[in-house]
């Protein structure tokens, strides 16, 4: 069987925060990672892989420099990796992303594609339900544990009281939550063959079915009337006291704003 | 993106999410800030209520602000799937052309909102904080139309450190989340009647749909955080499932409930549904405790309406001390038994 596996590299948010003296995120001093819903969708591929044999084929969109989360992919165990970046796919919304990925996608056989809920700079959950449309199959999102059995896959699907166990036959898109699995860690064996894969690069000329039209900033429907680096409501009083004096101060200040 | 007539595009649409054919609150909030819209736009309220056997729900949302529902009722719409219900507010999307369509931000409308904005091709903006009537440009560009009374949709990115307005200006309908707790519901208005439609466009089961085939529901005592007026959170610093006893005790001093920071439920020591942040849940409560937690933007961008933040740490340099109005840096196993007990001696004062 075969399994696209997307992926997106983010700058890293956990731990390693760093914020500029105005309060604001630094980000040319933050890493960059393999977005973690992703790498358990990875994870997931990997598996189905261990238990049922399976090539597992990584698309990423980005900058050139995404490439690196390719690499980090197959010394994890993946099979190979597709770079999709191009000028003109540059300030792409979820519309426009998905249509792309989309249009790369239907270059590959593929009986499942997994996908990240969401990425933690955008956050949005969107791509994968809308790479699901553009393609005409049917998605899962919200996965906690995917199955295959057969020709069909089976999911436990999220939800905030619930879950459902759900089947669909393949192909079909699942996307997956960061709980689903604990990611392996690369192989020394791996990071050497990553070393020397080959990693695929397409551009637009090489996205199927695809109007110039829906791609890009220009092909993104939601425009950006305005960003701002929030501002905060900023730090209050911070106090280093003995128990008994700490518990004195909050109390105190408890009384003066009457909330006891 | 295909040109589309955007003048034929009239009035504000609610997806009014139900379970178990019980309305979801998100639904409710979301009638509210669509009153707010249609009131600056001129337009009215239309709530788009889809499942099975949900017609007894239309009085609920006329009381919360519906001036018309339309239903559509079929049985392949019992419990949620994608594809049907994606059907189902798509065809409603390409009959009566609403200019905007609200969608609750929860584990369905993630899911479904993407997929119907994909199939009718326009663009989506997830987990808006804002929504208001302006336009876009907000400030005239030379050469470039401005365009009026369009949706501004504000929302926070990057784990809540950045904030952008984004408007849909050349597609309709314009199309947003919304989580659960943001907009605030009306007071029902008893006795409200609304304008009843149905439509049904037709449900043939393809490949897209998915078989159920069993589901299970989570056996927890619903608390609702987001509801609590007084939060006790605490974080990975707490050490154990244990520990929380303790947190539990200060909650109990306001009659508050305890919540946690991510690494809480994944340690398996809190469910989830206890879940404070970018995955969990958003709280505004007029106290919120953050005990033991270093304070990652994901759990922030969840708490950081609250009215008083009070953070308990040993590490002087967590983050969470940014955002707190009190810190108190020091060993919370000491601190939060203490503080306990002296709360408990001043209520008893009174």
């Amino acid at each position: 069987m075969k399994i696209v596996v997307c992926v997106k590299q983010v700058p890293d948010t956990k731990g390693g925060v760093k914020f500029n003296p105005d309060g604001t995120l630094d980000r040319g001093a933050m890493l960059t990672i393999m977005n973690p819903d992703d790498k358990a969708g990875l994870e997931a591929a990997l598996r189905i892989k261990d238990e049922c044999g399976a090539e597992v084929t990584v698309v990423t969109m980005g900058l050139p420099k995404a490439e690196e989360v390719l690499r980090e992919a197959i010394a994890m165990g993946a099979d190979k990796g597709i770079l999709v970046t191009d000028r003109v796919l540059g300030g792409a919304d979820t519309w426009a992303t998905s249509t792309t990925l989309a249009g790369a996608i239907r270059n590959l056989d593929y009986d499942l594609i997994i996908t990240g809920r969401q990425a933690i700079d955008g956050d949005t959950a969107q791509v994968g339900p809308q790479i699901s449309e553009h393609l005409d199959i049917p998605v899962i999102s919200y996965a906690q544990n995917i199955k295959v059995e057969g020709d069909s896959v089976i999911v436990e699907r999220q939800y905030e009281d619930r879950h459902h166990v759900v089947k669909a036959k393949m192909p079909c898109l699942v996307t997956a939550l960061a709980e689903l699995n604990e990611p392996r860690y690369m192989t020394p064996g791996g990071i050497f063959d990553a070393y020397d894969a080959e990693i695929t690069v397409w551009g637009r000329a090489n996205l199927v079915d695809v109007d110039d039209a829906n791609l890009g900033l220009k092909g993104s429907p939601t425009k950006i009337a305005k960003a701002s680096d929030k501002v905060r409501k900023g730090a209050g009083e911070k106090v280093t006291l003995d128990p008994t004096e700490a518990v004195e101060y909050l109390v105190g200040k408890f009384k003066e704003k009457h909330i006891i | 993106m295909n040109k589309m007539n955007l003048a034929e595009y009239k009035g504000v649409f609610v997806f009014a999410q139900q379970v178990d054919n019980k309305i979801s609150g998100v639904a409710l909030e979301l009638l509210g800030k669509a009153k707010d819209l249609a009131k600056d736009l001129d337009t009215d309220v239309t709530a788009v209520l889809v499942g099975s056997d949900v017609k007894g729900l239309v009085d609920e949302l006329a009381e919360y602000g519906a001036d018309k529902v339309i239903v559509v009722d079929d049985p392949e719409l019992k419990d949620y799937r994608t594809e049907p219900y994606t059907h189902a507010l798509a065809e409603v999307i390409n009959k009566y052309k609403p200019e905007i369509v609200l969608v609750g931000a929860t584990a369905i409308g993630r899911d479904l909102g993407p997929r119907v904005s994909a199939r009718v091709a326009t663009g989506l903006t997830a987990d808006c904080t804002v929504l208001e009537i302006g336009d876009f440009p907000i400030n005239p560009i030379p050469n470039q139309e401005q365009k009026h009374n369009q949706l501004l949709m504000t929302r926070p990115a990057f784990g809540g450190n950045t904030i952008a307005t984004i408007a849909c200006p050349d597609n309709r309908p314009q199309m947003a989340t919304v989580r659960a707790g943001v907009m605030q519901k009306i007071d029902p208005i008893k006795g409200a009647k609304a304008v009843v439609e149905e439509f049904n466009p037709g449900f043939t089961p393809n490949n897209k749909y998915v078989e159920i085939m069993d589901i299970v529901k989570s056996v927890t005592d619903t608390v609702d955080i987001m509801e609590a007026k007084v939060l006790v959170s605490g974080g990975r610093g707490v050490g154990s499932k244990e520990n929380f006893k303790m947190l539990e005790d200060l909650a109990a001093v306001f009659g508050g409930e305890v919540c946690c920071s991510r690494a809480v439920t994944d340690a398996g020591w809190l469910p989830v549904d206890r879940q404070v942040g970018q995955t969990g849940k958003t709280v505004r409560p007029s106290l919120y405790f953050a005990i033991g937690i270093s304070g990652a933007i994901q759990h922030v961008a969840g708490m950081e309406e609250s009215d008083i933040i009070v953070a308990i740490n040993k590490d002087e340099d967590a983050p969470i001390f940014d955002v707190a109005d009190y810190g108190l840096v020091g060993d919370l196993n000491k601190i939060v038994p203490a503080l306990t007990e002296a709360l408990k001696a001043e209520m008893a004062a009174k």
